[in-house]
């Protein structure tokens, strides 16, 4: 792990999620097995077949004053709620402006605004537009209001890969500190996409679980009764920092950022490729980039989103690349997927179990699906060894973009 | 009828607290939008925007820049 190169290290977490409005609340869902997902009760739910999804357990209208929120996005304003925790979580570090950078992205940025300004539009004309519309519908927006905030000038950037976007977005931030360009990157994903129309759209393309009666049971990774993913909202923001720069100030470290993975698949717009080619591809890089062999990765917190096609794919790409022995999770079972939001809380997740050693359960994995003989931690949360210890997280997207980040404890 | 200055005061104070979190307290006549309150050109025209509702009377972007502080916005309702 010692190559001749700037070693990246994990100094602070930050998250707003289905589950709670910040990591430690979210941390101990997990492990409880709590389900965040629940029924929708808004007046559109009738209009579409999925009538479920994780809303954020915290409203930001309940953590943002009011002027500051009615100017952004609500994927801006979990991803600006998130940094703050995770830049206080790092001890608010004094970096100069000109070493500081972001990367927060987003898998489809500000839809929500962009739908409810043309229904303003419509309705009432282009006068009624906020002024703000533009910074808030901008995929890069949640970046440089992070950026705007914290001061920073080493570059600010949304990297967008669908579901892969978070996780796409901590990679390029490693590369940041890597390259020199930077010494400490606030990096993660958001995503606000609970609306009708994301939600008629992906069960237009038979991504969805329509598991209506029972929302809390509809996200089971690599159950033989997994009917598609559901979707949740929120952020997951982390604080890299060169390791010199860290201990240098006396930060605490959670793990290190040791080695980033990605590919394509080449081989459809939505379909995985069957053989899981592309995404051994980017696990292999990662332990590669990061000095690892397979056995020394003890835990996986797995893309698996709960479709038929995707699971057990990565199941068996685990199995392939890394070997049969990691306890091996999805916390979308709890959580749901965040799209552009997942990389970033399933970061601070994986970051989470190698620091408290323990991994938390995939639930509703009532019967598991053939194919699957990777060790799935179900029902309970298990612990990982002492001593020195890996971990990978995955993120796949729409479009084919592998991510894989191998983290490891310091 | 016309409104008197108190009145308009009070419903820009109202506008501003909601578009800015500045109290209305402070949005007092002699007070410079950009100097005294920090409000930038993005807050005016929703300041503008929200006024025109308010008081039905519309500010056209080209005398905008030219309200300079609170009591320009009110002259300009009251002419």
């Amino acid at each position: 792990m010692s190559k001749d190169r700037v070693r990246v290290v994990v100094t602070g977490l930050g998250a707003t999620t289905p589950l709670g409005g910040d990591v430690a609340s979210s941390w101990s869902a997990l492990l409880e097995g709590r389900s965040g997902i629940r029924a929708l009760t808004e007046d559109w739910v009738d209009t579409v077949p999925v009538k479920f999804a994780g809303v954020v357990a915290v409203d930001p209208a309940e953590v943002l004053p009011r002027p500051e929120a009615r100017r952004l996005d609500r994927s801006e304003q979990f991803a600006l709620i998130a940094a703050r925790q995770a830049w206080q979580d790092a001890g608010a570090p004094e970096v100069p402006a000109e070493r500081l950078g972001v990367c927060v992205s987003s898998g489809i940025g500000g839809i929500g605004t962009t739908l409810s300004a043309y229904d303003t539009f419509k309705e009432k004309g282009w006068q009624r537009l906020s002024p703000f519309t533009v910074p808030m519908l901008m995929p890069n927006g949640p970046a440089a209001w992070v950026g705007l905030e914290l001061g920073a000038m080493a570059g600010v950037h949304a990297t967008v890969s669908a579901c892969a976007s978070g996780a796409e977005a901590i990679g390029y931030a490693m590369e940041m500190i890597r390259s020199g360009r930077a010494d400490v990157v606030v990096a993660g994903g958001t995503e606000a996409a609970i609306h009708p129309l994301n939600m008629a759209a992906f069960a237009a393309a038979r991504a969805m679980s329509t598991r209506n009666d029972e929302p809390e049971r509809a996200s089971r990774p690599w159950d033989r009764d997994r009917d598609g993913f559901v979707l949740g909202e929120g952020a997951g923001i982390v604080v890299l920092e060169s390791y010199e720069h860290a201990v240098a100030r006396g930060a605490r470290i959670y793990a290190e950022a040791a080695g980033l993975g990605m590919s394509a698949d080449s081989h459809h717009i939505t379909q995985p490729e069957p053989e899981g080619r592309g995404v051994m591809m980017a696990m292999t890089q990662a332990l590669t980039d990061a000095g690892l062999t397979g056995r020394d990765v003890v835990h996986v917190n797995a893309h698996a989103t709960s479709t038929p096609a995707g699971d057990v794919i990565e199941a068996q790409a685990i199995q392939k690349s890394i070997g049969s022995h990691p306890l091996v999770t999805s916390t979308k079972s709890m959580t749901g997927h965040l799209l552009g939001g997942a990389g970033g809380i399933e970061s601070v997740f994986t970051i989470k179990a190698l620091a408290e050693r323990v991994v938390p359960p995939t639930i509703n994995v009532d019967d598991l699906d053939d194919g699957v003989e990777v060790d799935i931690v179900r029902a309970k949360p298990r612990e990982l060894p002492q001593g020195q210890i890996a971990a990978v997280n995955n993120s796949f997207g729409f479009g084919g973009h592998n991510v894989a980040v191998a983290f490891t404890t310091v | 009828m016309a409104l008197t200055e108190q009145e308009i005061l009070a419903g820009l104070g109202k506008i501003i607290n909601e578009i800015t979190g500045i109290s209305a307290d402070e949005v007092t006549p002699e007070k410079s939008f950009v100097d005294d309150l920090d409000i930038d050109s993005l807050s005016m025209v929703e300041i503008a925007v929200a006024a025109q509702d308010e008081f039905g009377v519309e500010i056209p972007d080209d005398q905008l820049k030219n309200l300079k502080t609170v009591k320009d916005v009110v002259d300009f309702i009251q002419a």
